[in-house]
């Protein structure tokens, strides 16, 4: 790649001071946590008028992670779907496997800028977990990694990984056992170790400034994307984009370099699940409303009561009633458009991509695949697609063998 | 004025000290939390909080937030809570509140959740996640309609931003006593008396303390120095050993522990 890239920490026109996405975001968390958060914002803004931060972020997502990753033309898939040029953007192919590890550095250098001793964080899929327990092995911080018990079972070599990255796992066995359940014992932690512990936050959701923060730090994806693209499509830009949102923090990634670019359509992909039935999948953005859940006002679900409503994904990194809410924003505003995939059609384009091109994606960006194929279908040869292959689907294998039915 | 102003305006004027149980709405059933607010007035508490269960508590412990997955297991409803509320009116004559999380309120309507509540006998709310700077609008539907919104602060609140939330506060400013969650604890940090002080210097509205709280031997250290003190962990702790067989007995437990903290700020001058 031998464009430039954008200014990284470039100012975006959302959220402002109060961390709203027009109605979306916001903070409505406990007061304990208030101070935390005010400090958070504090050193963020230092640290994007100093040039030494970027600079050393910059520094380990080249030589730690691997970036840029690479833009793939992905040749018999796009025969296969006889319609666009797909091409996929390799998030994957990043240490650790996914595209966590581009926040988890950058949120560690701001912990240690801001002289705390002690990191949290929460994890479905468990990539944002080994993502963290990388980050603080590679700066020696001690890390606790909160966990649902259902997770710790689908999720197991990830699970491995982080211990014997030194973390320490805490398995959360209230409520649904998964992701939402995780952040909440996450966020109690850290009401009472607020004072020398930072919360890594792993996706664009939370109270302020965490959708913002984790937002810019991902938005290194859809930077390179963007100078990428103008190389391989003869100083085009894609014609579509095309993510995965549980959270939404890949998504937000590669979405919010092309916001501005009226030319670009923008696709997320929530899990469908088994079905519409409620339940049965986790799509806030197709079936939740607007309301308060963990820290921010976005879409969620929820019943008429205001209790969150249990979900389901086979995968474990979608399986969120909630999402983060630049994205409420930018269906709100038709900036991007949000559709659905199911379990079952995610689980034929994970064959599909591992047989076509010799790729296995993780689950969640399956759901980005199956759906990717879809739109490109039904576009020209002459135009360009992307999808962000935000993970490798090493992680997945027991669970698809679990699922198929097959001895490990 | 509300009925919790009038309350606070007397235990004032007589020199008194408030306790406030804090209670899971639901658990077990609705029918044991009117029960225990019968109780509770019959001896002689000056307020009582019903926690409205919530599936994603983050300011609470374990022993609430069990408390509340118990509840909605056994099928809680928000409007069964106002209905139970209706049904022992005349028997609870003291100020109850709810507390909920703002995800309920919102989700039922800024409005109509004021509503439903003065209709069914609460005289206020305590919203443990709704902060001064989203405060704006719920505040000014609350002091329309002079039913008290109770916010908090913590020791990690900067002192000017604590003036500004008593600002927006009424019937009590709930300060909490730890930086943590709810739970029973035996130390409470050194500096709480000297910034619980502070803090009633700076505003009218009365000061409550909570979060740890649970022994007669806190009620004389705190007691002092507040308008009130808030139970809540210990209370429900003993809720959660309630079955169908045992409820009298719990009930009476539970009478016993409120009256023996009451003799304690009774005591306090």
């Amino acid at each position: 790649m031998s464009g430039t890239l954008p200014k990284a920490l470039s100012p975006q026109s959302v959220p402002d001071s109060a961390g709203r996405f027009g109605s979306f975001g916001g903070r409505f968390v406990p007061e304990t946590l208030t101070r935390a958060l005010d400090e958070l914002v504090a050193e963020y803004d230092k640290a994007k008028a100093d040039p030494s931060f970027q600079e050393e972020l910059d520094g380990l997502w080249k030589t730690f992670v691997g970036r840029p990753s690479p833009l793939y033309f992905a040749r018999r898939l796009t025969e296969a779907c006889g319609g666009a040029q797909i091409w996929l953007k390799r998030e994957d192919l990043n240490h650790t496997g996914a595209h966590k590890i581009n926040n988890t550095l950058g949120q560690a250098l701001l912990t240690l800028r801001m002289g705390k001793t002690r990191v949290i964080a929460e994890t479905g899929a468990g990539q944002h977990g080994v993502a963290t327990a990388t980050a603080c092995a590679h700066f020696g911080l001690p890390c606790v990694v909160y966990m649902g018990a259902e997770d710790i079972r689908r999720q197991k070599p990830n699970v491995f990984a982080m211990k014997l990255l030194g973390a320490e796992i805490r398995a959360v066995e209230s409520g649904s056992r998964t992701l939402r359940d995780a952040v909440n014992e996450a966020m109690r932690d850290w009401m009472s170790s607020v004072e020398d512990t930072h919360y890594i936050i792993g996706s664009v959701i939370g109270p302020h400034p965490f959708p913002m923060m984790v937002r810019d730090f991902q938005s290194v994806i859809g930077r390179e994307a963007r100078v990428q693209s103008l190389e391989a499509f003869d100083g085009k830009l894609p014609d579509c984009v095309v993510a995965c949102v549980g959270g939404g923090s890949n998504a937000a990634g590669i979405f919010a370099p092309f916001v501005a670019d009226d030319g670009v359509r923008l696709v997320g992909v929530e899990a469908g699940g088994r079905s519409s039935e409620p339940g049965q999948h986790a799509s806030p953005l197709t079936f939740g409303r607007p309301g308060v859940l963990h820290g921010s006002y976005s879409y969620v679900m929820q019943d008429d009561d205001g209790q969150t409503c249990d979900v389901h994904s086979m995968s474990a990194g979608l399986d969120y009633p909630g999402v983060g809410p630049e994205h409420s924003y930018w269906k709100d505003t038709g900036r991007a458009e949000y559709i659905q995939c199911r379990d079952d059609e995610a689980m034929k384009a994970f064959d599909m991509l591992a047989k076509s091109e010799g790729i296995l994606p993780a689950l969640e960006s399956s759901h980005a695949i199956a759906k990717g194929m879809e739109v490109a279908g039904k576009m020209s040869p002459d135009q360009n697609l992307v999808i962000c292959l935000s993970g490798r689907g090493d992680k997945d294998a027991m669970e698809l063998a679990r699922l198929r039915g097959e001895e490990w | 004025m509300s009925l919790l102003d009038e309350t606070f305006a007397k235990l004032r004027s007589e020199g008194r000290k408030a306790l406030l149980p804090f209670i899971t709405a639901g658990d077990p059933d609705l029918d044991f939390t009117g029960d225990l607010l019968k109780d509770f007035g019959k001896a002689g508490v000056a307020a009582c909080e019903v926690g409205v269960p919530y599936s994603d508590p983050v300011a609470d412990g374990p022993v609430i937030q069990a408390s509340y997955q118990r509840a909605l297991e056994s099928g809680f409803r928000l409007q069964q809570l106002f209905e139970m509320r209706k049904r022992v009116a005349a028997e609870v004559t003291i100020p109850t509140l709810t507390m909920a999380s703002y995800a309920i309120i919102y989700r039922v309507g800024l409005e109509r959740y004021i509503e439903q509540s003065q209709e069914a006998g609460f005289c206020g709310v305590i919203v443990p996640d709704l902060l001064v700077e989203e405060a704006a609008e719920f505040s000014k539907l609350c002091a329309d309609r002079d039913f008290n919104l109770i916010q908090l602060v913590t020791p990690t609140t900067p002192r000017e931003r604590q003036v500004r939330i008593a600002e927006s506060s009424s019937g009590f400013l709930y300060f909490v006593s730890v930086t943590g969650i709810t739970g029973e604890r035996n130390e409470l940090p050194p500096q709480l008396i000297d910034n619980v002080g502070w803090l009633r210097e700076q505003t009218d509205v009365p000061v409550c303390i909570g979060f740890g709280i649970s022994q007669p031997e806190h009620v004389a250290k705190l007691g002092p120095v507040a308008d009130g003190l808030i139970v809540g962990s210990a209370i429900v702790r003993r809720i959660a050993q309630a079955n169908a067989e045992n409820r009298g007995e719990v009930r009476g437990e539970i009478d016993r522990y409120v009256r023996e903290m009451l003799a304690a700020i009774n005591a306090v001058k």
